[in-house]
């Protein structure tokens, strides 16, 4: 670029490597920025006519009916947070615990190495595999659970709300086990790195005032990771809230609104995936009006996700 | 002719392009399959991308022919600018599959029927399935209900039937191709989906085509016909519906609560859409072919993948349509 060569030296000669290879990356940058402009750009474009007729409406209302026109995506809203955050919630304990104890020597390290790989290869597994065994696995499961827990809890409050009747496989419940299953690799590689870069000293130091492994674990290494930590948390999110096809084969995609974890529900992605195919005029626009919140709230979550990293960053920017 | 070399050089080598409806695509690719060992030169390539699109991309001119199970509206249909030739290509029963273990033959009466898609009837054991089946032991177990959840042809042609015994279901639910507006259910992927929730949920009842609940092995109720017979779906029963069928001149007919005594009350034709113009000589010489072809011997195909064929007096006025193809 010649008005890159202009601002770093002047009217220095085009030096051949070095130059282009920095004309190269400077077009590798803006070629990523402007393909997502121009998705967002595009989704915006389609979803207009939806944007114009039912304004903000289309997020509190609860009528997806196609046949009449009338679109709103509540229940899908709800869905895709409800799900995500559930699935966050079963992870996060786990996930964090295994990377503790992957990056703890309580084990020998070939042992740890292959408990590490095989969390790891769980990342690898296409989704709709998980949809597959989320089919024949937890769905029965989560059938029997249903029907003890609709009758169990029938009496206590807020429970029998959460359990309600009528107990489905394919529920709300059903999808947060699998996604959580799904994110769990997320969670454990990022905050298992996030650990193992605690430097040593701040552990030695930590024995050496006397305290013990316990104290050590919660006082010092997790406070240190927990930049690392939040952003595994993030990311994870993210890929629950996007995720399509598992999801869309197990929680039973129904635009009705329910409290319990036990009835089918749906997600934003879902519904994408199910209906684009066969829709039509306004419900294509309002797929896309879908999709545009989609993207918003996954971008909300990393730039709440960023501005969390940022400020334990300088939290624990005294330790480092 | 001035281009005369052209249409013989693209005799060689034809290629059609189709899309639509998932429900008859095993048929029609197998008839592609079929024609082109008598016809080499001829390749008809169908891609099962589901009725909604198929008109669509029929409409937008992106394929040679279209294929939908609920033919095309008057709206669309003057949208096409060379005109749209409908022809029903082949029929089947849409049935209603369940899972109730120990259950061989259930009967299910009109207003049984309505009752469980209304999600009015929610245990198996309801006094409304018991009265029609005598010596039935029905479980208490819930109904579960399984439905499409993306938009289906296989919907609007099943919401037309129920609309048609239920005032009920016609002003609360409505005839659709979504399942969005039901008030029970839960959302399967296609035929495929809807099978697998009826296979491994005890308790579930859901609605498919006939050649795939056949060759998933699922139970398939007797549904009370219009005359209050109880027909289970069978090739048979089906091809009695059809016989009845009185078709218009557009070719699009709707079998919503057929009156015979024997017929099974769910039963569909499905249409090709052709334009009534073809510019191109050779590729309105290969369709026709490849038309007339499914209508006489790819009849004989269809009772194996599970569809009705056509009565002849249907198939004769499908090539008379043919024939008016420029």
């Amino acid at each position: 670029m010649p008005d890159s060569a202009l601002q770093s030296g002047g009217l220095r000669e085009f030096r051949k490597g070095p130059d282009l290879f920095r004309a190269l990356c400077w077009l590798a940058a803006a070629a990523t920025v402007a393909a997502l402009v121009w998705i967002l750009w595009e989704i915006t474009a389609q979803a207009w006519p939806a944007i114009r007729r039912f304004g903000l409406e289309f997020l509190t209302s609860d009528k997806w009916q196609p046949g009449r026109n009338r679109f709103g995506v509540l229940p899908f809203l709800a869905g895709t947070v409800s799900s995500s955050l559930i699935a966050l919630l079963l992870a996060l304990p786990l996930g964090l615990a295994v990377a503790i104890f992957l990056s703890e020597d309580f084990l020998p390290l070939p042992v740890r190495q292959g408990v590490r790989f095989t969390v790891e290869m769980l990342a690898a597994i296409p989704s709709v595999v998980y949809g597959l065994w989320g089919i024949y696995v937890v769905i029965p499961l989560v059938q029997k659970f249903g029907l003890w827990a609709v009758a169990a809890f029938r009496d206590i409050p807020v429970l029998n709300v959460l359990f309600g009747k009528p107990a489905y496989g394919n529920s709300l419940l059903t999808a947060s086990l699998v996604l959580a299953l799904m994110i769990l690799p997320t969670i454990t590689a990022i905050s298992r790195t996030a650990l193992v870069a605690v430097p040593g000293t701040l552990r030695e130091g930590a024995y050496a005032l006397g305290s013990t492994r316990w104290e050590a674990i919660f006082r010092v290494i997790l406070p240190t990771a927990a930049p690392g930590i939040v952003a595994a948390t993030i990311l994870a999110l993210g890929r629950a809230m996007g995720e399509t096809m598992a999801v869309a084969m197990l929680i039973g995609n129904s635009s009705k609104l329910s409290w319990s974890l036990l009835s089918p529900a749906g997600t934003l992605a879902g519904l994408l995936a199910n209906q684009f195919a066969e829709a039509a005029d306004l419900q294509v626009s309002a797929l896309m009006y879908a999709a545009l919140l989609l993207v918003a709230l996954t971008l909300l979550v990393n730039v709440a996700g960023e501005a969390v990293l940022r400020y334990t960053q300088k939290k624990t920017a005294g330790v480092r | 002719m001035a281009v005369v070399g052209i249409p013989a050089a693209s005799a060689q080598a034809q290629k059609l392009t189709g899309a639509g409806a998932s429900f008859p695509a095993p048929l029609y690719q197998r008839w592609s399959a079929d024609f082109r060992k008598g016809e080499p030169s001829v390749q008809v390539n169908y891609q099962s991308v589901g009725s909604g699109a198929g008109v669509k991309q029929f409409m937008q001119g992106t394929v040679d022919f279209g294929a939908s199970d609920a033919a095309m509206t008057d709206e669309e249909m003057t949208k096409v600018k060379q005109g749209v030739t409908l022809l029903p290509a082949t029929a089947g029963s849409i049935v209603v599959a369940y899972n109730l273990p120990g259950v061989q033959d259930l009967k299910l009466s009109r207003e049984a029927l309505a009752g469980i898609f209304l999600g009015k009837i929610t245990t198996w054991n309801d006094p409304l399935i018991v009265r029609d089946n005598p010596g039935v032991e029905l479980p208490a177990l819930p109904v579960n209900v399984a439905k499409r959840s993306d938009g289906s042809g296989t919907t609007y042609v099943f919401s037309r039937h129920l609309a048609a015994i239920s005032p009920e279901f016609r002003e609360q639910v409505g005839v659709d191709k979504s399942t969005d507006a039901w008030p029970v259910g839960v959302g399967g992927k296609g035929n495929e989906g809807v099978t697998a929730l009826v296979k491994q949920t005890p308790g579930a009842v859901g609605y498919v085509e006939y050649g795939f609940a056949e060759h998933n092995k699922l139970s398939m109720a007797a549904l009370q016909n219009r005359s209050g017979r109880f027909v289970k779906p069978t090739p048979e029963s089906g091809a009695a519906t059809l016989a009845g069928a009185e078709l218009p001149a557009d070719l699009r007919v709707w079998l919503d609560d057929p009156e015979g005594p024997e017929d099974y009350p769910i039963v569909t034709f499905t249409w090709l859409l052709l334009y009534k113009e073809y510019p191109d000589a050779g590729k309105r010489k290969a369709l026709k072919d490849f038309v007339t072809y499914g209508l006489t011997e790819g009849q004989k195909v269809a009772p194996e993948l599970g569809y009705i064929p056509l009565p002849p007096p249907v198939v004769e006025k499908c090539r008379a349509a043919l024939e008016s193809v420029q």
